[in-house]
């Protein structure tokens, strides 16, 4: 499971290591154990893994001396990282370590809330949490038992759920962030564009930034892929009303007005068609509805742009031409978190539409067709129990994709319509923090009869949970092997550097033992998961010994990223065609070629409230992390600096932001910035934290989700679009 | 006898602060104290903005106010590697390498009561590994090796791109070399 690595140097042993010992004695046990193993006196391993402090889940290893993890240093072979880690990547160290970790399991004793907990065994625990199923699968059917998940965790809850009989699982990841983007493709090529985007940069002439901010969203081989591209003199247009690190390097920066990228995208439509600028031959053999297309385009002139988005007419204009004229060697970024206003499918379709007609999917510098290979799908070892009730974690959205509508579970809670829904698993997210408008959730929350958090952290809602059981971090247990699915196959594992620390369990051990206290043990044949890991890789023909030793495992070698003569792209739809004219939506009565809707606007005196990333945390869940906390610890407010001098506000002030409907934000300290816009403010998601167990996030920054109370549901999808509040800042006094 | 310099290509920075994290965690650093810090530079009035992110750290000087000042010989050049050291079982904590450092790198450890600061990682170079920054720098931006070598990353890196050294009127003489000062590329 291990590499030995040889102690660098191998000398001063008997008396003069024990003087030098006492003299270390002072020092912090890393910086002992690292000079101990210095003197030989101890050696150190490396254990290949991957990381988790967010999603992008690259590999790397973690340096281990007497049971303690020194170090974690990133994998070359990880397509995910190219051996490089961020700073979260190197703060796994900070969540490992974090003295106010989840350390033993806790059962409720005041009111949902109120933070009073007892200790538990996880005997009693779990028996609790299994007679609390069994009462609602037995009372209201297993259907009312729903899971809230994301990442590793949901491999092993995901599973049980099923097996116990409800379908209803939902990922904010999906209905708060990227799920649109995920709807669209599926609409217009029927392939996604992949996580990580198979956007080819290193090889761009020109990359468009439209609401993605590179570099602040810190996914480490597209950020390095970012750089490479700025290296290799592409031109970036980024598109965002704030003045962003991406911004700061590109070659043109449109400050758009926020709420207006629709009139953007579909002006340089407009320009390209209008110009004869899009690549015919490609639209002729490659795309579908192409004539609908002519046309329905006319209006959207740049000058009618113009005073939509606040961009000069010819600035529109230059940038439409940049990006043909270098097409197809252009990469559209169709961004990550697009839940914006809810016309998100809409506006996404506009990107995929434009990057079909400039004939960039599967051309160098724009979009690779990933690898053929595949891994075999590995059977549940029971077929799951087909559910009695229609699943209601869709809604009644008509384009819901793969993920389930967080936000549809969350009603169907409040309402208990079409049935009620009873019990909710949260393991890996944070509700209160991911969804919009915090009454809803907390409402939904009051009307369960039970609620079991899994997590490693006392986050927010974690601690509203009736019973908490304390996951191990993911340096400390294994999970499922990860399919990487790029230019080529790789497969990446996940192994324990040391022992759960504490009375902290992996979550495939919790899944497990609630598995066989619910009566599902047909599901769980094996008795670790490493046995069931070496079953996958016997499937997948995949040397088991030597992906412990390596971490990553190069399946396939073999790949053609691009169009040529023997590859063909494959677009999974029914035209076999990119349907740039959707009769799919047309059938459900939504414009089958997106159309602009003009969007609500602040009113003089407020603001967007916009949000994002700091490339040192994950969501709300790494603000509490020691190493992370020292580098970013509170969230600031920007605003422009001509209005905060309106204000009578400077840098370091703290306010409290109010939204449109009287909510008042904890203090955040201003920005006074001429980085942003005069109409909006910003802000990093993900702070403000409510949790007393978080001793250094607590009440530090302002958290955006509690003034987020209104959200435009996109009636494709069933998102939430969140970008649409509109707040002050009162200065405190 | 290698000549390891750092260059700092600025184009390529986003100031992600890896390089901190991978410092702190890789050399121990005490809290609220830092070898490497990333500065972020913004010039110009809404919307005609310019901004920097330079990485700064000690820039291992060939003519080293730090070291002529010490008064116990604690901070020393090494002969073999270029790099500027300091010998802990030396050091006093008299703070005059602080004052004579025109950089603003160097600290004292609060649990040690000496001077610490940025050893290009010593350690790792020795075992033939690059700095923990280097080793991290998502963008690539922290270049390290041998600028004796012509086929060294840095010895490429500073062929093609011309290059800048901070506070050169002070004469030291850095080991960091930045390309593109300001980070907005022509």
């Amino acid at each position: 499971m291990v590499n030995k690595v040889c102690s660098r140097r191998n000398f001063l042993k008997g008396s003069a290591a024990a003087t030098a010992g006492l003299a270390a004695i002072s020092l912090s046990p890393d910086k002992f154990l690292v000079w101990a193993e210095e003197q030989g006196m101890v050696e150190s391993t490396l254990v290949p893994t991957y990381c988790e402090m967010c999603f992008w889940k690259c590999g790397g290893f973690a340096k281990v001396i007497n049971g303690r993890v020194v170090k974690l240093e990133g994998n070359k072979l990880h397509p995910h990282c190219y051996g490089r880690l961020c700073a979260r990547g190197n703060g796994g160290l900070g969540l490992l370590y974090d003295p106010d970790r989840l350390k033993t399991p806790l059962i409720r004793t005041g009111e949902r809330g109120d933070g009073q907990y007892r200790e538990a065994s996880w005997d009693e625990a779990l028996g609790l949490v299994a007679e609390k199923m069994t009462a609602i699968k037995e009372k209201y059917g297993p259907e009312s038992v729903a899971l809230f998940t994301h990442g590793s965790p949901t491999a092993h809850f995901f599973p049980l759920l099923k097996a116990f009989g409800s379908p209803n699982v939902a990922m904010p990841s999906a209905a708060q962030c990227r799920g649109p983007r995920v709807v669209a493709y599926d609409l217009t090529t029927g392939v996604d564009i992949g996580s990580p985007e198979r956007l080819d940069m290193v090889n761009s002439k020109v990359v468009v930034l439209i609401g993605s901010h590179l570099g602040e969203n810190m996914h480490s081989s597209q950020v390095h892929d970012f750089t490479e591209a700025i290296a290799n003199g592409a031109k970036f247009i980024v598109v965002d009303p704030r003045f962003s690190t991406a911004a700061g390097k590109a070659h043109t920066w449109l400050p758009i007005r926020p709420a207006t990228d629709m009139a953007l995208l579909l002006s340089w439509i407009h320009i390209i068609l209008k110009e004869g600028w899009y690549d015919k031959e490609y639209v002729a053999k490659y795309t579908n509805g192409f004539e609908d297309m002519l046309g329905e385009f006319d209006e959207y002139t740049p000058e009618w742009a113009a005073k939509e988005t606040d961009l000069p007419a010819e600035q529109i204009y230059e940038t439409a031409r940049l990006i043909a004229k270098n097409s197809p060697a252009v990469a559209i970024h169709p961004g990550r978190h697009v839940t914006w206003d809810g016309q998100d499918v809409q506006r996404l379709r506009a990107i995929i539409i434009l990057q079909a007609i400039l004939g960039t999917w599967g051309r160098k510098g724009g979009i690779y067709l990933p690898t053929k290979a595949k891994l075999p799908s590995v059977p549940p070892p029971k077929a799951y129990p087909k559910p009695t009730q229609k699943s209601l974690r869709n809604g009644d959205y008509p384009f819901p994709g793969y993920a389930g509508v967080t936000n549809a579970v969350r009603e169907s809670t409040i309402t208990e319509k079409p049935y009620p829904v009873k019990g909710w698993i949260i393991s890996g997210v944070n509700p209160m923090a991911a969804l919009p408008n915090q009454d809803e959730t907390r409402k939904a929350i009051d009307n369960l009869d039970f609620l079991l958090a899994i997590d490693v952290m006392p986050m927010g809602t974690t601690m509203m949970a009736d019973v908490i059981l304390p996951e191990c971090s993911y340096l400390e247990r294994h999970d499922a092997i990860t399919p990487l699915v790029g230019r080529d196959l790789r497969v990446a594992i996940r192994q324990p550097a040391i022992e759960p620390m504490y009375d902290s369990k992996p979550a495939w051990w919790i899944a497990r033992e609630l598995g066989l206290r619910l009566g599902l043990e047909d599901y769980y044949p094996w008795e670790t998961y490493e046995e069931k890991l070496e079953e996958d890789c016997l499937v997948w023909d995949v040397d088991f010994d030597q992906l412990k030793k390596d971490g990553v495992v190069i399946v396939s070698d073999t790949t053609n990223p691009y169009i040529g003569p023997g590859n063909e792209p494959v677009f999974k739809t029914d035209s076999k065609k990119i349907e740039l004219y959707s009769e799919a939506l047309e059938m459900e009565d939504f414009d089958p070629l997106p159309r602009y809707k003009r969007n609500e606007q602040p009113s003089a005196g407020e603001f967007r409230l916009l949000y994002g990333r700091s490339p040192v945390h994950t969501f709300s869940r790494t603000a509490n992390n020691p190493v992370l906390n020292e580098l970013y610890s509170e969230n600031e407010v920007w605003v422009n600096a001509e209005k905060a001098r309106a204000l009578g506000l400077k840098s370091g002030d703290y306010v409290k932001v109010v939204n449109q409907d009287g909510v008042r934000s904890n203090r955040i300290k201003v920005k006074a910035t001429e980085r942003i816009r005069q109409d909006c403010v910003y802000m990093v998601h993900g702070f403000g934290h409510t949790s007393k167990r978080l001793s250094r996030a607590y009440l530090k920054g302002a958290d955006d989700q509690q003034l987020t109370t209104k959200y435009k549901v996109d009636p494709i999808s069933g998102a939430t679009g969140m970008r649409v509040n509109f707040v002050k800042l009162v200065k405190e006094s | 006898m290698p000549n390891y310099v750092m260059v700092v290509d600025q184009r390529r920075c986003v100031g992600c602060m890896a390089c901190i994290a991978a410092c702190k965690a890789e050399n121990e650093v005490p809290p609220a104290h830092f070898r490497t810090r990333v500065i972020e530079k913004v010039e110009g009035k809404f919307p005609e903005l310019r901004m920097e992110h330079r990485s700064e750290l000690c820039m291992h000087c060939d003519n080293p106010p730090c070291v002529y000042n010490c008064p116990t010989r604690a901070s020393y050049k090494d002969d073999e590697t270029g790099m500027v050291l300091l010998d802990p079982d030396r050091c006093v904590g008299c703070k005059a390498c602080i004052a004579a450092c025109p950089y603003d790198v160097r600290y004292t450890n609060p649990k040690t009561g000496v001077v610490d600061k940025c050893t290009f990682c010593s350690h790792r170079v020795v075992a033939g590994q690059q700095p923990a920054c280097a080793t991290t720098c998502v963008g690539q931006s922290r270049i390290f090796g041998d600028l004796d070598d012509p086929n060294s990353d840095v010895s490429r890196a500073l062929a093609k791109n011309p290059s800048e050294t901070l506070l050169k009127s002070a004469g030291t003489e850095p080991r960091v070399f930045y390309i593109n000062k300001f980070g907005t590329p022509k």
